[in-house]
């Protein structure tokens, strides 16, 4: 049984003694425990190093420390040995006697598991890898360092400290008016100042200080996984934060707080679930919080899947029991919101960034980022901004930059440039319902208003690369297709709107469009934002436009000449048999589902047009390059 | 109801000043004063929707003009209403188009749309639909009848007005409140051999004859939930209200 901590001093006092008891020179070996790590068998490799660990008797004095997602996803599973830092890639559980009999010495090291860049050149420690030189980590600083089970390890790291500080030494309006002053903006896609909305949600009226503190954690873009990461690596940062954001807005009232997470996500809704708990054992959750006579608890609602109990209204009538359809926003949730009274909703990233401020400070915290936000929260960017990048690019994975870093220092240095030698196309940023940039903008600088002006919009931090294979049509017509198929189909601009675009697109795409397509998609797109209620459907049309803005010679093509240059296209492609390359291997004549292509062993075979139904296997199975899209 | 002092609010239509209620639907409004502004989901006495967006009008907030629709926009202090702009008639008018390809069978739809001149549709049909997916039945069901036997399934693309499950409908009290408000008449109502049925919701009720005239005038099920409803002995339904 653990005791709870009642004070900030007994917390300092706590976390003095948990740094004492920590030997920094102990040998950890800590394994990447976030999702992707995991599907590629970081949990088997967990076992087989400490199997290794105790077959040789060391299992007492090393230490295994599963953790959160450390971002380099493409090479996972992660190692890497503390103290000395050496990061050790693409590793399996075959590799766990070696790493346990040569890589556990002073010096040792194995060279086979370091990372090689493309040249070749290995590098040792995490810090020096091109992929993390690039970046700068606030957020996910300690998503190696600590285990997310434990909240010894956060509070040996300096967990709660920012919570104590508040509580003791600041009045409930310095918090909010400290937020507002860093910049702070909402992490969720609007962007919107977080200190602002802090001080209105505080000064709605509520007849029994009821204020609701919702962390919105129901993270739905294709491709998206910075919230995950978080909450999988460092969930108490997201907890320490939320209930900051309690006392400022709510303290000494009744604040309630609840974290809205999509049930696909299980392994985020566990550990957010172990850390809670955690919490409240240590008293930091709950009955007069470290002394400061505010009452606070949070509880889990698990979200069922819809992507538009994203948006803020939606996910507030889910809460209740309600089906998750937005309402009008004429009144704002900072005033009547969950059950009616005032609420206040911010993304996990937004409360992640919470704690950071309030130790390092306003100051510090605006030095990073864009523009001047000393008089207008709106003014710039700052902090850092975690993004998804994933992808035709190299280095696929969780990456974390300051506000205001090009597109091309995202893509080329941290990712590494686009994979298979390719040439890049676009990059599409902000979810389904951002845009798609292209080259010429590739040194736009990052940041909320920025991406706006580009046709695109930060969104939750979603970063798709896409190379000369894709066919740009195509992908509005997937990114339409969603938002068509998640829409909650109460407005007829958005269910039928988004309806009618997905058959246009369709059309196009299937060689069948007409002229005036491309005009009937501008202006349909027009009255689905203008004519839509929630924020679904007033930018669903961004990824049609921004490729219209972009890539219009694309869909012009498509219409006018029936070509699809990306060879993507169904409706627009051929299949064909190079004789020359082919060496009659039948591979692909047994492969091809619809029996179109036919020949004899050791001869040129024959693909009949009118039975294919351009699948792509042939092109797949070939060795030999003997067959040939257009 | 007298509306006390603190609840009006002054506001302007089309440059013209009013005093409303607070927060009452703008819609509502509008018509109370003989403003005429198309809309098939509103109905005054239940909850505003917003589900068909043909009550659009452009509304002046402080800085902000934005299009937005009036059945669920409250009445606030110092707003100003603009009705038939530019902007309003030719989203108005694609809207029309979006519901014509959605319902081609909807008659009303059909009507309203020739009055502003839409007599056809660029997009892609439903054959045979007439439903808009308004929710209007629904809300009746759930707000007045109090019966909440009816409501959407899915979503997006996929999203219709069902019973539970698509099933027989053991909620569904035979009232037929959702046929009568629906404003593209596309629920249907049988009554045949005593037997009233409403296809949509799997429900067939028998129903109760007059004990004067000895004509089935509504279903039993129906009869007992409003007396229920109500706290009537039931046999206060055993004649039909013609011969009450």
């Amino acid at each position: 049984m653990t005791t709870p901590i009642k004070t900030a001093v007994e917390l300092s006092a706590c976390r003095e003694k948990l740094q004492a008891e920590r030997d920094p020179q102990r040998k950890v070996i800590s394994i990447c425990a976030g999702t992707g790590c995991r599907a590629s068998g970081a949990i088997k490799l967990g076992d087989a190093l400490r199997g290794a660990l105790t077959e040789k008797g060391l299992d007492q004095q090393v230490q295994i420390r599963p953790t959160g997602c450390q971002g380099f996803c493409e090479c996972g599973p992660l190692v890497v040995m503390h103290p000395d830092q050496t990061l050790y890639q693409k590793v399996k559980a075959e590799d766990a006697t070696e790493i346990v009999e040569q890589g556990l010495g002073e010096g040792q090291v194995i060279d086979r598991l370091l990372y090689q860049d493309a040249e070749g050149k290995s590098y040792r420690k995490e810090s020096e890898v091109p992929f993390y030189r690039h970046q700068k980590h606030l957020l996910l600083a300690n998503n190696s360092k600590i285990d997310p089970t434990l909240i010894d390890d956060y509070l040996a790291v300096g967990g709660y400290g920012a919570l104590a500080q508040v509580l003791a030494e600041m009045q409930p309006e310095q918090v909010c008016a400290t937020i507002k002053a860093a910049g702070l903006r909402g992490r969720g896609g609007g962007g919107f100042p977080a200190g602002v909305k802090w001080e209105t949600c505080r000064a709605a009226p509520s007849a029994d200080g009821v204020r609701y503190i919702i962390c919105n954690a129901d993270e739905g873009d294709p491709g998206a996984f910075m919230d995950s990461a978080l909450m999988e690596g460092n969930p108490h940062s997201v907890i320490e934060g939320m209930i900051i954001g309690a006392f400022a807005i709510a303290h000494p009232g009744q604040p309630i707080g609840y974290v809205y997470i999509r049930n696909e996500y299980p392994l985020a809704v566990e550990r957010l679930r172990i850390a809670i708990d955690q919490a409240r054992e240590r008293g930091l959750l709950g009955k007069n919080i470290l002394g400061s006579g505010m009452d606070f608890d949070i509880q889990i609602n698990k979200g069922g899947g819809a992507f538009v109990c994203g948006e803020s209204t939606a996910l507030m009538a889910s809460i209740e029991g309600f089906v998750g359809e937005p309402r009008a926003k004429h009144i704002h949730t900072v005033e009547a919101g969950l059950y009616d009274k005032p609420t206040n909703l911010n993304n996990v990233e937004t409360w992640a960034n919470v704690p950071l401020i309030i130790n390092r400070g306003v100051e510090w915290y605006t030095d990073i980022g864009t523009g001047d936000v000393s008089d207008n929260p709106w003014g710039g960017s700052k902090g850092t901004k975690i993004f998804a990048l994933v992808g035709k690019v190299n280095n696929t994975g969780l990456v974390e930059v300051p506000m205001g870093t090009s597109l091309r220092q995202i893509i080329y240095d941290i990712g590494g440039g686009i994979n298979g030698g390719k040439k890049f196309k676009a990059v599409q940023t902000g979810g389904p319902s951002g845009g798609c940039l292209p080259e010429s903008l590739l040194d736009l600088k990052v940041d909320f208003d920025q991406l706006t002006e580009a046709g695109s919009m930060m969104g939750s931090g979603g970063m798709i690369v896409m190379d000369e294979s894709t066919c740009m049509v195509d992908v509005a017509r997937y990114f339409i297709k969603f938002l068509a198929e998640e829409s909650c189909g109460k407005c007829v601009t958005c269910r039928e709107g988004l309806r009618q675009l997905s058959a246009i697109i369709d059309r196009i795409c299937a060689g069948k469009g007409q002229e005036g397509d491309i005009e009937l998609l501008e202006e349909l797109s027009t009255v689905v934002m203008d004519g839509s209620l929630c924020a679904l459907g007033q930018t669903a049309p961004n990824p049609l436009l921004s490729t219209l803005r972009y890539f219009r010679e694309e869909y012009e093509e498509h219409i006018r000449d029936k070509k699809c240059r990306a060879a993507v296209c169904q409706g627009l492609i051929t299949y064909s048999i190079v004789a020359e390359n082919c060496n009659g291997c039948m591979i692909c004549a047994k492969k091809c589902p619809e029996k179109a292509i036919t020949g004899i062993k050791k001869e040129v075979h024959v693909l009949e047009q009118a039975k294919c139904i351009r699948c792509g296997i042939c092109l797949d199975v070939c060795k030999f390059d003997a067959v040939l899209v257009e | 109801m007298a509306v006390q002092d603190e609840q009006k609010v002054s506001f302007q239509i089309e440059g013209r000043s009013y005093q409303g209620i607070r927060e009452e639907s703008l819609l509502g409004a509008l018509r109370r004063y003989g403003y005429e502004v198309p809309s098939l989901c509103y109905h005054e006495a239940v909850s505003p929707y917003g589900a068909c967006r043909l009550c659009l009008v452009e509304v002046q907030k402080g800085k902000r003009r934005k299009l937005t629709t009036s059945c669920n926009y409250p009445v606030l202090e110092g707003i100003e209403v603009f009705l038939d702009t530019e902007k309003v008639v030719s989203t108005r008018k694609m809207v029309l188009q979006l519901l014509l390809a959605q319902a081609p069978e909807a008659r009303s739809v059909r009507e309203l749309a020739e009055e502003y001149g839409v007599t056809d549709t660029p997009f892609k049909k439903d054959e045979g639909n007439a439903c808009i997916s308004c929710g209007l039945c629904a809300r009746v069901c759930k707000e007045i009848v109090g019966a909440d036997a009816i409501g959407f399934a899915g979503r997006g693309l996929g999203k219709r007005m069902v019973s539970p499950y698509d099933e027989t409908n053991q909620a569904c009290i035979g009232c037929a409140a959702c046929v009568v408000v629906c404003p593209t008449d596309c629920i249907g109502l049988k009554e045949e051999n005593g037997i009233r049925s409403i296809e949509r919701w799997h429900r067939d009720l028998p129903m109760k004859n007059c004990k004067v005239c000895e004509r089935p005038f509504a279903p039993t099920f129906q009869l007992n939930h409003f007396a229920d409803q109500i706290g009537v002995e039931k046999s206060h339904f055993d004649t039909c209200p013609n011969c009450r």
